[in-house]
């Protein structure tokens, strides 16, 4: 096994070009895609940890491998719905990009 | 140096070449792509962690299910005739504060004083993983199928077309 260390910075270095493509993009649609490489990078985490440290008692078995078997869910859950309003905002704005979708902007 | 840093670094790179493509690619499409390279390196990194049963799951759902759906995406809003202008006007700024998180992160994670790594790490295979996820986790695990059940309807319900239209 190698050091904890290189998971660790390869997460945060994924995140923080998640975060970069997050303030950056102007489509939706690439914004979710992002987003899907954070949550990449805390999954890797996840798994790191799970992996090295070792657990106390029965409870903490296996604990980071469900977390990510979890975020994986959700983030499948969150795509599927961001998707459909992505569609939506489509039809109604013919513009899927965030600078334009001002209308609640005061 | 041990094979598993070599195949840490390869995989490593090829995460990391898959992420910067996704947010600098000039072509929508291409930045998809740019992502399922990014998503399937995560997956041969999870193996290296001894985590075989998320791998597969990584590239059953994330490089073929929210992939695709991503690209229909695309392919339903037109991004590509559409799009000229991909990114925002704050690009510098956007660097400076994503290598301020990057960099603090590094700095913490390289000065925290982790516990030794495990000599024989206890590979939790998928017998472990049901076990505890069916046991222990059963309820919240109901809840996340709950979850993606709502997550469905809601989906079908926002983009169905209204009676308006």
């Amino acid at each position: 096994m190698i050091a904890i260390e290189y998971y660790l910075v390869l997460g945060a270095a994924l995140f923080a070009v998640g975060v970069y493509g997050v303030l950056v993009r102007r489509n939706a649609v690439l914004i979710l895609m992002s987003i899907e490489l954070m949550l990449q990078a805390v999954n890797i985490n996840l798994l790191a940890f799970s992996s090295y440290l070792i657990p106390r008692g029965d409870t903490e078995r296996h604990l980071g491998f469900i977390f990510a078997i979890f975020v994986i869910t959700i983030a499948a859950a969150e795509v599927g719905l961001a998707l459909g309003i992505v569609l939506r905002i489509y039809r109604n704005r013919s513009s899927v990009n965030v600078d334009e979708l001002n209308r609640m902007k005061w | 140096m041990t094979t598993v840093l070599v195949f840490f670094i390869i995989l490593a790179a090829m995460t990391m070449i898959g992420a910067i493509g996704t947010v600098t690619a000039r072509n929508v499409v291409h930045a998809a792509l740019f992502l399922i390279l990014s998503l399937l390196a995560v997956a041969g990194l999870f193996v290296l962690l001894l985590a075989e049963f998320l791998a597969i799951v990584q590239v059953l759902i994330y490089g073929g299910a929210i992939t695709i759906l991503l690209l229909f995406a695309l392919m339903l809003t037109r991004a590509r005739e559409t799009a000229l202008k991909l990114d925002n006007n704050q690009r510098v700024l956007a660097f400076l504060a994503t290598g301020a998180i990057f960099a603090a992160l590094t700095v913490i994670f390289l000065l925290s004083d982790w516990p030794d790594p495990i000599q024989d790490p206890q590979r939790p295979g998928f017998t472990g993983i049901a076990e505890v996820l069916f046991q222990q986790w059963a309820i919240p695990f109901e809840v996340a199928s709950l979850v993606l059940l709502i997550a469905l309807i809601g989906a079908i319900v926002i983009s169905r077309p209204g009676p308006e239209e």
